[in-house]
């Protein structure tokens, strides 16, 4: 088990060196930051200048060496444009980007579990014919048609959601929340459906696949030749054996909820970490770009590492394997 | 069932309704705006970038402001005259507090001058002409400038002052530097004399401005109240402005102008802008880097610059692709900025058999190929109108490769005059003729001609903007302008295409001024 972790640790560190460079070497072709930095009547001379002292006139490997040398003393650098550390600006904009993306998982799970449990029972009902379609859609349009969609229906026509930012939101301290006042809830709700739609969409197909297959298999014979009633049997037995390609997916799922939500925070003007994104690109701020991307690599990184924890918990199976190759 | 849905359907509707009524009735003089982008810090002297700089006009002043038709009008400075060509003095207006209630004296004026100097400071091309600022008095200064200075006031205009001894308190004597690390209190808190003063600043989110009561001047705006949200997505900047949730938001998409414009409840404000979007030739390079033509460049000829001009149908453009939001123009210098004259703004005429007849004679009968550069995010429409003019040139059988990049990139290749023909525009920060001629047509060194991507070069003009950087006679100097800017439309190097039009949007209860530079000034601005 320890020596399992040790050796996905060793894994991890070295897919996010090969992350860091990867987008170091991206962004050398994103342009030039010194002529977005500066006012139009800047000198020539002067301009030079700033790029030595920024040190952008070095080879790219000598910048890399010190990009990931200051990275491993915790200095992640300080942003061409806002100018401010790289790091304060991420930690500013991560609680609006975590409760898009927890939120969105919430519903996701909350309505897609339900519902692919109920197509699973009955493959053939009406209602699980329209959660079908209703699926179809969350899988076939792209979330930003859903958005707009969304913003039109009830922003523009009926009024009742705001259309854009996050509302009003209190500060405890280290984390601004928008969890604790009904704008900040009314701003969710749009940006959170959108977001979840997909993974809805997702956790529900996979759920009555697993189902179907499930309940037909001869252990669930056993309980009920057991007498256990339907309950027990659908979820005791039947949704749990459903459950470890649903964590899976869901786990990964979370990890592109945080990274990908760029789409939707562009749509709803949500200000999280993909709007960040999307802006230092505009403006070739290399430090926030590679931030960004190796604190990206770091989530996948880590839910990769939880999930498979998570199997050892739900598949016996695997536990038994572990601990036997681990001793 | 279908009762109850509409029911409750009604319901919902009256509750939304009720909910908006309230909302309006409780802020009856908040005026909420969104514009694409946020602005980069509090700091007046920490960036020049447009959309900083005309937000924090509302709460920042200088010494001298524009009026509504953009002259010059005393603001903190009550009164000034020249003692000599080169000395100043400015009477500073007493009673002015900064929000946080110290006076405003001469000593803000010299603090703010240093500051401006140092390091981390963008505003340094401000201030440069200034070689001394003295204090006479508590309400009195001097100003020395190197070499006389006919724009000085112009150049003072978005020169804000800052209070000397709150930046002392709050850390923030020196404009916080990117390249040591910093950002100080100035970044993200404001203490200024103008109209309004800053609340709250979510970086990015929203900027809450609130009118500042002890303001020295009479009030021309109504509102107590001012919410700036930045919101970068068109879609999502239109859709606010429909469902209520601002009162104004800019730029207005262009897709978008036709169906606003039919909907009763809002105006569509549209005016020229002081930018010129231009197109321009390597005219310096002895063999140009990106065409076919080998061992000679062929916009040395002044003719084959000349067949361009004739090929372009600027008429087109203004009509199919700027969807009539665009005026040609034949000039660099547009109407509204000083030096300005309409005797030099003529287009040459759109002829496609003298460009071909002019190209013949200068030898390039069958055309050549060339490589073009353009942006395709900075300008309205831009790769568009590149295309368009791809394919007004092939009429003269030049076959262009259009390269159009995002702005990043595409400033990043024409600054190191990586280029042989590209597509440029140009607004002047000073509304003066002088920056066109300094930054855009001087033959370029490292201190001037620093956009003057094509290399183009006239003595004549050099010697002129020269000649007109000190010259105070406003009527000579007006004279020289004019001769400089004829000289530079008969070399043919630029290719003035049209100024853009500012397309902003606003609810019929609000009144808002339109300035050519898209600033938008809370102090004219009313909901009622």
């Amino acid at each position: 088990m320890f020596q399992l972790l040790l050796r996905r640790i060793g894994h991890s560190i070295f897919v996010l060196l090969a992350v860091a460079l990867m987008s170091f070497l991206i962004f050398q072709f994103v342009g030039d930051p010194v002529a977005s930095m500066v006012g139009q009547e800047t000198s020539m001379e002067d301009r030079q200048k700033l790029r030595t002292e920024l040190g952008l006139d070095r080879p790219v490997i000598v910048q890399f060496g010190d990009f990931v040398s200051r990275i491993a003393t915790g200095d992640f650098g300080v942003s061409y444009r806002d100018g401010q550390p790289v790091m304060k600006l991420i930690m500013e904009r991560l609680p609006a980007t975590i409760e898009l993306a927890a939120v969105a998982a919430l519903f996701a799970l909350a309505l897609g579990i339900p519902m692919g449990v109920y197509c699973g029972l009955h493959p053939d009902g009406a209602l699980s014919r329209a959660f079908q379609a209703i699926s179809l859609l969350g899988v076939s349009l792209p979330p930003f048609v859903i958005g707009i969609l969304l913003i039109l229906l009830f922003g523009v026509y009926l009024r009742i959601l705001p259309t854009f930012g996050r509302g009003e939101v209190v500060d405890l301290g280290v984390w601004q929340t928008g969890l604790l006042t009904a704008s900040g809830i009314r701003s969710l709700v749009m940006p959170a459906v959108t977001l979840g739609l997909f993974q809805m969409t997702l956790i529900m197909r996979l759920v009555r696949a697993g189902m179907i297959e499930v309940l037909g298999t001869d252990f669930i014979k056993f309980t009920r030749a057991r007498g256990l009633d339907d309950r027990a049997v659908y979820f005791r037995h039947a949704l749990k054996n459903t459950l470890v390609p649903v964590i899976t997916v869901v786990g990964l799922q979370i990890g592109s909820l945080i990274a990908f939500s760029i789409i939707v925070e562009t749509v709803f003007q949500w200000p999280g970490l993909g709007l960040l994104f999307i802006r230092s690109v505009q403006f070739s701020d290399v430090p926030v770009m590679s931030a960004y991307l190796l604190f990206v690599g770091v989530i996948f990184v880590t839910i990769n590492l939880v999930v498979d924890l998570l199997y050892l918990a739900v598949d016996p199976r695997l536990r038994t394997a572990a601990s036997e190759s681990g001793s | 069932m279908a009762r109850f849905l509409l029911k409750a359907a009604a319901a919902l509707a009256i509750s939304a309704f009720a909910v908006q009524a309230a909302s309006e009735n409780s802020y009856a003089q908040t005026f909420q705006w969104a514009f694409q982008g946020d602005a980069i810090t509090m700091d007046p002297h920490s960036t020049t970038e447009y959309t900083t700089v005309g937000l924090l006009a509302n709460i920042y002043e200088g010494l001298v402001r524009r009026d509504r038709a953009m002259k010059i009008e005393p603001a903190l400075a009550e009164e000034w005259s020249l003692e000599s060509p080169t000395v100043w003095r400015f009477k500073l207006r007493r009673d002015v507090r900064f929000h946080d209630g110290s006076p405003f004296t001469a000593d803000d004026v010299l603090f703010s001058y240093e500051r401006s100097q140092m390091d981390g400071s963008d505003v340094k091309p401000r201030v440069q002409s200034i070689a001394a600022i003295r204090k006479i008095g508590d309400h009195e200064i001097e100003i020395e400038t190197r070499q006389p200075n006919p724009i000085l006031l112009s150049e003072l205009a978005d020169w804000f002052i800052v209070s000397a001894t709150w930046s002392k308190a709050n850390g923030a004597e020196a404009p916080a530097d990117v390249r040591k690390g910093g950002e100080n209190t100035a970044t993200h808190r404001a203490n200024g004399t103008g109209p309004f003063r800053l609340t709250q600043r979510q970086r990015d989110e929203k900027t809450v401005l609130a009118a500042n009561e002890d303001w020295w001047d009479e009030p021309a705006y109504n509102i107590k109240e001012a919410i700036f949200s930045p919101i970068s997505n068109n879609a999502t900047r239109v859709a606010a402005l429909l469902s209520g949730n601002v009162d104004m938001m800019y730029p207005v998409p262009s897709q978008d102008i036709a169906r606003i414009e039919q909907m009763p409840d809002f105006d569509i404000l549209q005016g020229p802008e002081s930018r010129v979007v231009f197109l321009s030739f390597d005219s310096a390079r002895d063999e140009l880097l990106y065409s076919s033509v080998k061992g000679a460049n062929p916009f040395k000829d002044v003719r084959v610059r000349q067949a361009f001009y004739h090929a372009i149908d600027v008429e087109a453009i203004r009509s199919r692709i700027m969807r009539n939001g665009s005026i040609p123009t034949g000039t660099l210098i547009a109407p509204s900025v000083n030096g300005y004259d309409e005797r030099f703004d003529q287009r040459l005429p759109f002829d496609v058999d003298k460009a071909r007849a002019l190209m013949e004679e200068a030898g390039y009968k069958d055309g050549f190929e060339l490589t073009m550069d353009c942006p395709n995010d900075r300008y309205v429409n831009d790769e568009a109108i590149c295309q368009a003019v791809a394919a007004m040139l092939s009429r003269i059988n030049v076959k262009v490769n259009l390269q159009a990049q995002t702005r990043s990139l595409f400033f990043q290749k024409v600054l190191s005059r990586d280029t042989s023909f590209y597509l440029h525009a140009w607004a002047t920060s000073t509304n003066d003729g002088h920056n066109i001629l300094y930054d855009l047509l001087n033959t370029p060194t490292s201190q001037v001609g620093t956009w003057n991507l094509g290399g183009y070069s006239n003595p004549k003009v050099d010697e002129l903007t020269t000649q007109i950087g000190s010259e105070m006679d406003e009527a000579r100097r007006n004279e020289l302008m004019f001769e400089a800017f004829d000289l530079v439309r008969q070399d043919y190097a630029h290719i003035p295409l049209h100024q853009q039009t500012l397309v902003w949007v606003k609810k019929k209860n609000v009144e808002v001024h339109q300035r050519p530079d898209d600033r938008l000034e809370l102090r004219f601005t009313r909901v009622d």
